[in-house]
């Protein structure tokens, strides 16, 4: 009985994910699907959502990566602080995040007459959409990396070491091979998170058609033009991507296991 | 030779120790907790005594303006569990210590399959670590160690991982390979029949003081 009850319970939910992302599929025809996905719109806004996801993750591996070994192994004051800090973004609403960016950076913003003197203007652009996704997604790979490198044993650094291999090269050879699965894992969690950015994206860098829109972006103003065809063959592509990320999480997981 | 003359705040006591390693094997016995381990991590400069002298074949090693890091002491260490690296086959693990100083490929594996023959394990020469059992991760390990003339060896309690059966038969092997090297290596053990079998000089170690010193035969207390 209990158990009848646990298992519709469970097979609810399941359906109730499963179907509503399975019509998106069923909305288009394959060759409707190939025509709306060839559209220049179409092709912009997956250009722009590829160039900037691309900058984004790249950045943070640069800026995540460091910080994440300091928090796994550094003993400095205020760790715990700035842990809860990087933190933040995974639970702050991207609207707030985006009206933050935009305090911070915007013409108006703690940063603007200091842009403004070196005639640079962030809001509104390619770049403020990088900064966004940046914002919202560099703290699902430091959490990632930071457990990773935490997972590391020590012993193997020291060995290392004293077989002649100075810091950098045992960090690159013996750190990161061994916290590779996390490293990896966690770098395609941000990915993702950035390549599905809405919020803070459109509060930040607003939505201008080859400038800052991008896929998730392009859906939203489909929907709103009444081109719901437009937005459905985008979404197609977003759930696609989200699915292969899924599965290769998996695999990374199982990997490390 | 090691000279060794340092000092460091631990939990338990303070370690305070005056000795030197000529070449060949000493033996550091003691009950566990007793600095030996402290003793080689500051000598391989994993550790930083509080104040003292270290040096290596007239090198200082550290002293109160300098510190030379592990890696370019050239200080081999055999560590307890032989941490060899699993993502490593064994071959690549050997040539580690080759590949740090810059020796190409194919050399570096050529030198390293001459040791892992040496110890009788060329065989394994393309396995992952976790294949391997004790005693052979222990040869492999002693061979990463050996295999790019380090200036000085020390053997964390190297037959501590192994089964009473393998022991007997690792240790005289290990012994046979040490006894070829012409630089000072240290054996740190706490199980008296280790003692007796190598013989040979040996510093007893209690509370981090040196409470015994012999050239030969069982530490009398």
């Amino acid at each position: 009985m209990i158990r009848a009850a646990v298992a519709f319970g469970a097979a609810l939910l399941v359906l109730f994910i499963a179907i509503p992302l399975a019509t998106l599929y069923a909305h288009l025809s394959p060759a409707r699907f190939g025509a709306l996905i060839a559209s220049p719109d179409a092709l912009s806004a997956l250009r722009i959502s590829l160039a900037t996801t691309a900058a984004s993750l790249a950045l943070t591996l640069l800026l995540g990566t460091p910080l994440a070994y300091a928090l796994a192994r550094g003993r400095f004051a205020g760790r715990e602080v700035v842990d809860a800090v990087v933190d933040l973004p995974i639970v702050v609403p991207p609207a707030v995040a985006g009206l933050a960016l935009l305090f911070a950076f915007g013409k108006y913003g703690l940063a603007g007459p200091l842009l403004d003197r070196l005639h640079v203007q962030l809001a509104f652009t390619t770049a403020a959409v990088v900064l966004a996704q940046l914002f919202v997604g560099a703290p699902f790979y430091v959490r990632a990396a930071r457990s990773g490198f935490a997972s590391v044993e020590r012993v193997y650094e020291e060995a290392s070491a004293t077989l002649g291999m100075g810091p950098l090269r045992t960090f690159a050879h013996i750190t990161v091979r061994l916290a590779m699965p996390s490293l990896a894992g966690g770098a395609v969690l941000a990915w993702a998170r950035a390549l599905g950015e809405f919020g803070a994206t459109i509060m930040f860098a607003g939505n201008l058609p080859g400038v800052t829109q991008t896929l998730p972006l392009a859906v939203y103003l489909g929907l709103e033009n009444g081109d719901v065809d437009l937005a459905a063959a985008l979404a197609v592509v977003l759930v696609t991507i989200a699915l292969a990320i899924v599965v290769l999480a998996r695999l990374l997981e199982r990997r490390s296991a | 030779m090691i000279e060794l003359s340092v000092t460091k705040t631990l939990r338990e006591f303070t370690f305070d120790v005056e000795l030197r390693f000529e070449s060949g094997v000493t033996l550091l016995v003691g009950p566990s907790g007793a600095g030996k381990s402290t003793l080689l991590r500051i000598v391989a400069g994993l550790v930083r005594p509080d104040s003292g002298r270290v040096a290596l074949a007239g090198r200082v090693l550290h002293d109160g303006r300098t510190d030379v890091p592990a890696f370019r002491r050239d200080v081999a260490y055999l560590f307890q569990d032989y941490a060899l690296f699993p993502h490593l086959d064994v071959l690549d693990n050997v040539a580690y210590g080759l590949a740090a100083r810059g020796a190409r490929r194919p050399a570096r594996r050529r030198v390293a399959a001459a040791w892992l023959d040496r110890l009788g394990v060329a065989a394994l020469a393309n396995a992952r670590p976790s294949a391997l059992s004790g005693g052979e991760r222990q040869r492999v390990a002693l061979a990463r160690a050996l295999a790019w003339n380090p200036r000085a060896v020390l053997l964390d309690e190297p037959f501590a991982a192994l089964d009473e059966a393998t022991r007997a038969h690792v240790r005289d092997e290990v012994r046979a390979t040490l006894a070829a090297l012409d630089v000072p290596v240290v054996l740190v053990t706490h199980d008296e029949s280790d003692a007796r079998a190598f013989g040979g000089p040996m510093v007893r170690l209690e509370r981090g003081r040196v409470v015994g010193e012999k050239e030969s035969g069982a530490v009398h207390q």
